[in-house]
């Protein structure tokens, strides 16, 4: 099924639409509730923060963007080279495999503070924990979409005398494309998860130190623009890999009519 | 001159039960040789053996097979593969699913030599004009004709086919047994199908996968392509219907 065929302003009219609502009911809800500024800010008072401080938040938000992109990149092409080594090394797997379980069981969270023992205050310790977070599911949907390639694509490309390499790369591998962009999606979305939250446990730059610090100094109105940058951030990291992705499997847009 | 395949002691069994013991079947050079067989009998396991694909590394499995060629050569590199499914790969183009062989086998592109003649292959199975379509734009039909393309460019002296038509409508089944035939007229060929129309239309010779062993090789009078409202053949296939029935009981 395709959907019908619409121009771009009528799809971009139903988000803008929802956007403006909810903007509109916070907006009623601070003045029905007369909720203090500092506890909860209105839309207008955030914009104003947003314009008002906007080099500082782009100098931040740079920042932030930079270990999430850094970050996404490395966990990744290691998610992927793992896979790959689990895949051919068929030995290393009863040795590989618990110890990538295991490490799973222990929360990157709990990691943090010693992260930054081991990679110090600045940008580092953040992008190892995007990294770290990012990795398992990107293995794993990785490792999963390379075992389950279909018994029949291998059997033909035996018989087409496909050595063991040839049959990872060019039909496992692709096969396994789909699964892994599953587990791309995945990892992006909480990227920004693993960026700010290292930021929280100790940093000097970063839209997670700003927000800790507008925080303290009671500049809720800060707070809340940088958490709506980061949203902003978030959303577009996601686009930009998806739209990778479909573009990395054209294959996959066509349907029979 | 053709290739002829013997084949003899091809036992299977799973745990402690035979699929079938001891089986022996010869493959005329260029000529059809169709088994005939209920679903789950052993016939795609067979078809594997020959193949080389069930390799014995199986848990629960034992294997065997004896393959003598009119050559003395072994079979390895020697087969083509045409499965009940296409197995088309979704991320290729058609034209590149007709060269998956040199794809697979090779490290670049095909020349310019061998896409020719991909392309010349898919006008003849009637798909000039969809090289550069993906598999999921195209019919069941489509595309097994494509893999009937991709089965022609790698040019093998022996083709084993496993139920290659059955999956498709009445009229474009007929249509591609009738293409397969013509295209395929100087291999040696061995058809699984559960099928007796099928295997009476197609077959120089015909066996029935019975209860784990072969029936007679059978011949049919004529030459295939054979005509199905043949008052001769019709008998015949009343007969192929009771013998699969019969090797169920």
């Amino acid at each position: 099924m395709t959907a019908p065929a619409q121009n771009s302003g009528a799809r971009l009219l139903k988000p803008l639409v929802i956007t403006f609502g909810l903007l509109g009911v916070w907006q009623l809800a601070v003045l029905v509730s007369g909720a203090p500024a500092y506890i909860l800010p209105g839309p207008v008072r955030v914009f104003q923060a947003l314009v008002g401080h906007g080099l500082l938040l782009l100098d931040h938000a740079l920042v932030t963007l930079t270990e999430m992109l850094i970050g996404l990149l490395a966990g990744s092409v290691l998610g992927l080279l793992s896979a790959l080594s689990l895949s051919w090394f068929r030995h290393l797997r009863g040795w590989l495999l618990p110890v990538l379980v295991i490490s799973q069981a222990i929360p990157v969270f709990a990691l943090a503070p010693v992260l930054m023992l081991w990679f110090g205050f600045g940008m580092a310790s953040k992008i190892v924990m995007t990294t770290l977070i990012i990795y398992f599911p990107v293995t794993a949907a990785c490792y999963d979409g390379l075992r389950h390639t279909d018994q029949g694509w291998l059997d033909l490309a035996a018989i087409l005398g496909a050595d063991r390499r040839r049959q990872l790369l060019r039909i496992r591998l692709p096969a396994a494309l789909p699964a892994l962009g599953s587990g791309l999606r995945v990892a992006t979305s909480v990227a920004p998860i693993g960026a700010v939250v290292g930021e929280w446990v100790g940093s000097s730059r970063g839209l997670g130190y700003l927000m800790l610090h507008a925080n303290a100094r009671m500049q809720v109105d800060l707070m809340f623009a940088a958490l709506l940058v980061l949203a902003l951030l978030a959303v577009a990291l996601y686009f930009l890999v998806d739209g990778g992705l479909r573009a990395a499997m054209p294959w996959q847009r066509v349907t029979l009519q | 001159m053709g290739l002829a395949v013997g084949i003899s002691e091809a036992s299977l069994r799973y745990d402690d039960e035979w699929i079938f013991n001891n089986i022996r079947l010869h493959l005329e050079a260029s000529q059809w040789t169709c088994l005939l067989g209920r679903s789950g009998a052993g016939k795609s396991s067979l078809l594997r053996m020959i193949a080389n694909l069930l390799s014995g590394t199986e848990a629960h499995t034992t294997a065997h097979i004896e393959i003598h060629t009119s050559d003395g050569l072994p079979l390895a590199g020697r087969i083509a593969w045409m499965a009940q499914r296409d197995l088309l790969l979704p991320w290729l183009r058609v034209l590149d699913n007709v060269l998956l062989g040199s794809r697979l086998r090779g490290n670049g592109r095909a020349s310019m030599d061998l896409r020719r003649k991909a392309t010349d292959l898919l006008a003849r199975v009637g798909m000039a004009g969809y090289e550069l379509r993906y598999p999921a734009s195209l019919s069941g039909g489509q595309r097994q004709r494509v893999a009937l393309a991709r089965t022609l460019l790698e040019d093998q002296p022996l083709v084993l086919m496993d139920e290659p038509f059955s999956s498709l409508d009445a009229i474009t089944r007929y249509k591609l047994q009738s293409l397969a035939a013509e295209l395929l007229r100087d291999k040696t060929i061995l058809l699984i199908t559960h099928d007796p129309a099928e295997a009476v239309r197609m077959g120089h010779q015909i066996l029935v996968f019975g209860r784990r062993q072969l029936g007679e090789p059978l011949r049919p009078p004529g030459e295939p392509l054979r005509a199905l409202d043949d008052p001769v053949l019709l008998p015949l296939q009343a007969r192929l219907l009771g013998e699969l029935l019969e090797a169920v009981q």
